[in-house]
């Protein structure tokens, strides 16, 4: 069994959802990873908030982030228990994220640190 | 209460205090020799009691005759010991009246860190529990394996087992420092939750005795609560649960013995007064930020008081579910899991995620799926609830599968 971090990327992070959208999109998503966990399959996961957000830059230049000129945000993540990257792509799709247009869940395997990877 | 009925009503309750006091004076490796103490005290009583008569206050009867009992072996061993060490100290006999505390502070301490000493990590559960029960409850070696469903050679050479790991482990008898009480807390909380689980789920024909067993749980819980060191968020929502899950006792099995599934239970069985101090008890779990499993569990079973289905209960139920299991994953949780989903968002998707569980050697399994398939697929439902019924150890879980096939 091998650990994947699907990352959820939104194309545009200022977009604003009505409380109900949240609210929705809240639901689906620990619907999903409690299917997810259901099948003892999640190993952890979180929600990135923009606020506090800060990108760092060479020179100590530091700037609220991680909108503006980088078209993409991270929203946040889980980490899976899988057998195969297929199996963990199979997660990824019943992704909520996904609903959005131009998002998108990148699925990365984690490096077992065994000196292999 | 006439004696036959009263000296297993106090050896049940003063068995494990007069054990807790002397094991705390003589040392937890010497545990048996306070169990023993203890019992021969209980010998003497009914010898007594059966010609003189019971003693105006037996309690107090008993805690003299203990005293002195232990008073007795500590002089025997010091006489031994001065033989062989003559360098003792002279003190020791002269503090021992003062030192057999039986004062009802005592008792309550001694217990608590009893408590401790035998839910050490170090401890194998199933040893935990046993040990729990027998000095911590008084319960007997053949009421233990009752429990358990097994045999009293089985019980004894667990706890034979489990005191000598006290032993050699060097386990201390005393109250945690407070940086190892969440810690050591942690184990204590798991052996009393599966205390409580083996008399609520237990197969034993004895509903008495099971009974019991939820509320010698339920007691030691309180006992944490009585220590401002161990009344934690996590020990008040332990006691809620317990108290939300004994409310169904009466209601949950009927005359002949068999489960009453919860949809038919009769509410008006319900004990209201537990509901209520369930919910007080989780009030009181809800100050400072952790969050246990136990919150978890203990809110899902505040839901179950409330009998009609609402979009609302099922909707916080499958949540509750959900946290649940990204904290600590089960079979029953996920099973139960998928429960609340079909009641929350219909059917259709719960037979889909119920499909991935693949717990296939759980008859559970198979009993969700065929409810799932029940006014979907007939069939289908009938096909899983066979697959249930044969995978089904105990005849009470077979009956109830008989039922459901019977009703399609």
């Amino acid at each position: 069994m091998e650990e994947f971090i699907l990352i959820f990327r939104h194309e545009d992070g200022k977009k604003v959802a009505s409380p109900e959208q949240i609210q929705a999109w809240m639901k689906q998503t620990m619907d999903w990873i409690g299917g997810i966990a259901a099948q003892n399959k999640f190993s952890g996961g979180n929600g990135l908030p923009f606020d506090d957000a800060r990108v760092v830059r060479p020179n100590n230049v530091v700037t609220n982030g991680p909108f503006g000129e980088i078209k993409e945000t991270i929203g946040g993540y889980i980490i899976v228990k899988a057998n195969s990257v297929d199996e963990a792509v199979e997660f990824a799709k019943g992704c909520p994220v996904l609903q959005g247009e131009g998002n998108s869940v990148e699925v990365r395997r984690i490096a077992k640190g065994d000196g292999v990877h | 209460m006439e004696q036959p009925e009263l000296i297993p009503h106090l050896f049940r309750t003063e068995f494990s205090k007069i054990t807790a006091v002397i094991c705390k004076r003589f040392g937890i490796e010497h545990l048996e020799v306070a169990e023993d103490i203890a019992s021969d005290t209980f010998v003497l009583a009914l010898e007594t009691w059966t010609y003189k008569g019971i003693p105006e206050n037996p309690t107090a009867w008993l805690y003299i005759v203990a005293k002195n009992k232990a008073k007795n072996h500590i002089t025997r061993n010091h006489i031994f010991a001065e033989k062989i060490a003559s360098q003792l100290n002279d003190t020791l006999s002269e503090s021992i009246e003062s030192e057999i505390d039986l004062s009802e502070k005592n008792i309550t301490d001694s217990q608590l860190q009893m408590l401790f000493a035998i839910c050490h990590p170090s401890i194998p559960i199933e040893s935990q529990i046993g040990l729990s029960l027998r000095i911590l409850c008084g319960f007997g070696i053949d009421e233990i394996a009752n429990a358990f469903l097994t045999n009293k050679e089985v019980i004894n050479k667990r706890l034979f087992r489990a005191k000598e790991k006290l032993r050699t482990e060097k386990i201390q008898f005393e109250f945690p420092s407070k940086d190892e009480i969440p810690k050591r807390l942690d184990s204590v909380l798991t052996a009393l939750y599966l205390l409580f689980n083996e008399g609520y789920y237990s197969e034993s024909q004895d509903s008495v005795l099971r009974e019991d067993l939820c509320l010698e749980a339920m007691r030691l819980t309180y006992i944490l609560l009585g220590n401002e060191q161990t009344n934690l968020p996590a020990v008040n929502a332990l006691l809620a649960l317990m108290c939300f899950h004994s409310s169904r006792f009466a209601a949950r099995k009927n005359t002949q013995g068999e489960i009453v599934l919860y949809q038919d239970q009769d509410e008006s069985l319900w004990n209201y007064e537990l509901i209520a101090k369930g919910v007080y008890y989780l009030k009181q779990a809800s100050h400072g930020n952790t969050l246990s499993k136990y919150h978890i569990e203990a809110s899902i079973a505040y839901w179950h008081t409330i009998k009609a289905d609402t979009k609302e209960k099922w909707e916080s139920i499958l949540q509750l579910y959900n946290q649940l299991l990204q904290l600590e994953y089960s079979p029953i949780a996920a099973l139960n899991r998928t429960f609340a989903l079909s009641k929350a968002n219909g059917k259709a998707e719960a037979i889909i995620e119920a499909e991935k569980l693949k717990l296939t050697d759980n008859h559970f399994y198979f009993m969700l799926l065929g409810e799932l398939y029940k006014d979907v697929d007939t069939k289908k439902a009938r096909v899983n609830f066979e697959t249930a019924y044969t995978l089904a150890k105990t005849q009470t879980d077979k009956l109830t599968i008989k039922k459901q096939i019977d009703d399609l």
